[in-house]
């Protein structure tokens, strides 16, 4: 299949379905319309379901049900929508079931407003619904990207019986770009033999879909369970981008949206001499720490740039251990940072300020 | 009884619910509807938070739990995915009638094509004995200990009264299990709901009026007079 000019949301939905996802529950919200609209339309198509749910939390408990009858299940929705499913999302990820859920965020707290925005990074990595658990969180930052990390993330969500968040924003979302489908190169994945699909293999106990381990040893060792598998995620799934970092003097931190114009800050930094690379997180949980490590031990600074108060640059932290200094420049309200700006906070570390 | 069996449909698992409730009554003519239906292999259950949230330890087939209020959402994601399946959520009157009502509503406004096993005890039983939408007026609770008050705390909820309004409601029935006659009528009722569903009918209902002794506060016999004195003329 040749390159397609696609909407970031509509290109999410038609990645989904070259995926082999069938199922999508659904509430709408600005500004990830597009993605329910064109399943609406292209589902019964193929023999799939479309649901408009009466909200978000009915939209994310369906997708409870169909992921654990079987099936490949998605659900979309943005900030304060993802906020009302959070409390299915711990059940989902408590009850290991595989399901994707894609996030346009736009600018909060609260109902907000419906530009882009990087303000759900802390909700979506460090667990927005209660409990220890783990939301795989895949953040791109083209179109192209969002198709492929729609695809690899039904993969990894069955791989590892998780939920699996695609992060995007409403720039990710609204904006066009050329996009090739014919991509998908589906892992070898174990069967779902734990799904209530109706109790037909008499020789094992029928199937429990469940969250409740009301036996202190049960849940403990329920947690115990999900958290060695956190850790082979951690381990294998962990991606990162980075880009002329080798002889880098100062590293950018940018994610999504962002790092677009964070890369092209780092071009324009090095044409006015200043030795600047980027790191680029694709997971953002499970995150590239590692990267941020080994890079802390060559460089003289790094600046974190989000559309946000602050959020990602804890990690970029905790990463480096305060073996650099880590500055931060953010935007909020749905403006997004500028590339002058961002090489006047380099020269200001530069300068000791 | 001549030839009476346990159904396969249950378990051998003791139960944990409370001398006199008529939970147990409830899973044997659920689990015998099944049985007689020869739909064990394709019965998936949803069962709510509150009492019946352990019912998965009893009913022979297989059940997803769900978050509270929740079950009719969770019961259309699996319908939807395996239409051939006899697909039922049992919810009590907190779980179905409070903290669950849109998904109760919706999923009968869309004609979902399941059936929910309706408890209704007019009392939070598992969280113990507070005040729930079907507590009727005047009656004491934890929370409100005075009687539930008209003017502050409303009326009860009609919940089949208000299902059967909708165009997606193909049968909603309300029954009580507070003796013999009526228990077998229960029977008839929850048969005939999955009946419906598996010739895909569109939403079924059950309520089943149901005692809850120990939040009362009542011996079971006393319960059951109380359920046929009060909650039947409601």
């Amino acid at each position: 299949m040749a390159k397609v000019l696609m909407k970031g949301n509509e290109a999410i939905a038609e990645a989904a379905i070259t995926a082999g996802c069938r199922f999508f529950f659904g509430y709408p919200i600005t500004p990830q319309n597009q993605i329910p609209e064109y399943m609406s339309k292209r589902l019964p198509e193929l023999g799939g379901t479309f649901v408009q749910a009466e909200s978000e939390v009915a939209a994310i408990n369906m997708v409870y049900g169909a992921a654990g009858a079987g099936a490949r299940v998605m659900t979309s929705s943005s900030s304060p929508g993802i906020s009302l499913k959070q409390e299915g999302i711990s059940y989902i990820a408590c009850a290991e079931l595989p399901c994707l859920i894609v996030n346009m965020v736009r600018s909060g707290p609260g109902l907000g407003g419906i530009l882009p925005s990087q303000g759900d990074y802390f909700q979506a990595v460090k667990g927005g619904g209660h409990g220890d658990y783990k939301l795989i969180t895949l953040a791109p930052s083209s179109v192209q990207e969002a198709v492929d990390l729609v695809m690899l993330g039904f993969d990894l969500a069955d791989q590892y019986r998780n939920p699996v968040m695609v992060l995007g924003d409403g720039m990710i979302g609204q904006m066009m770009e050329p996009a090739e489908f014919s991509v998908y190169k589906k892992r070898s994945l174990p069967p779902k033999d734990w799904a209530a699909t109706g109790w037909k293999d008499k020789s094992k106990p029928p199937a429990l879909i469940n969250s409740l381990f009301i036996e202190p040893e049960e849940m403990s060792a329920q947690t115990a369970r999900m958290q060695k598998k956190y850790a082979e995620i951690e381990k294998n799934e962990t991606l990162v981008e980075e880009y002329m970092t080798e002889d880098a003097e100062y590293i950018i931190a940018a994610y999504g949206t962002t790092s677009r114009v964070a890369k092209s800050a780092a071009q324009m930094a090095r044409k006015e001499g200043l030795k600047v690379g980027l790191i680029r997180p694709i997971t953002l949980w499970p995150y590239p720490s590692e990267t941020f490590a080994k890079a802390a031990q060559r460089v003289k600074g790094i600046l974190t740039v989000e559309m946000n108060t602050g959020q990602m640059v804890e990690d970029v932290r905790l990463a480096v251990a305060g073996r650099v200094p880590v500055a931060f420049y953010g935007t909020v309200g749905g403006f997004v940072p500028g590339q002058k700006e961002i090489i006047k906070h380099i020269r200001a570390m530069k300068e000791g300020k | 009884m001549a030839g009476f069996k346990k159904t396969s449909m249950l378990t051998d698992a003791p139960m944990h619910y409370c001398p006199g409730c008529t939970h147990g009554i409830a899973h044997r003519l659920v689990a015998e509807a099944i049985e007689e239906l020869g739909m064990q292999d394709k019965a998936v259950g949803v069962v709510p938070v509150g009492c019946a949230v352990f019912a998965y330890n009893y009913f022979n087939c297989d059940i997803y739990q769900a978050a509270h209020g929740r079950a009719p959402a969770v019961a259309t994601g699996a319908k939807r995915v395996h239409p051939e399946n006899l697909v039922f959520t049992y919810q009590g009157d907190g779980d179905l009638a409070s903290i669950g009502t849109a998904e109760i509503v919706h999923a009968a406004a869309r004609g979902e094509n399941i059936t929910a096993i309706f408890i209704n005890n007019a009392i939070y039983g598992m969280t113990g004995g507070q005040m729930a939408p079907t507590t009727l007026v005047g009656q004491v609770t934890t929370t409100s200990p005075y009687g539930r008050n008209r003017d502050t705390q409303g009326a009860p909820v009609r919940m089949s009264e208000m299902l059967a309004q909708l165009e997606g409601a193909y049968y909603i029935e309300r029954v009580s299990l507070h003796d013999t006659a009526n228990v077998l009528k229960a029977k008839k009722a929850v048969k005939k709901a999955f009946q419906y569903q598996m010739e895909g009918k569109g939403f079924t209902m059950v309520e089943l009026l149901s005692t809850c002794p120990s939040n009362w506060g009542m011996s079971p016999l006393d319960s059951v007079s109380w359920l046929k004195e009060n909650m039947i003329s409601y």
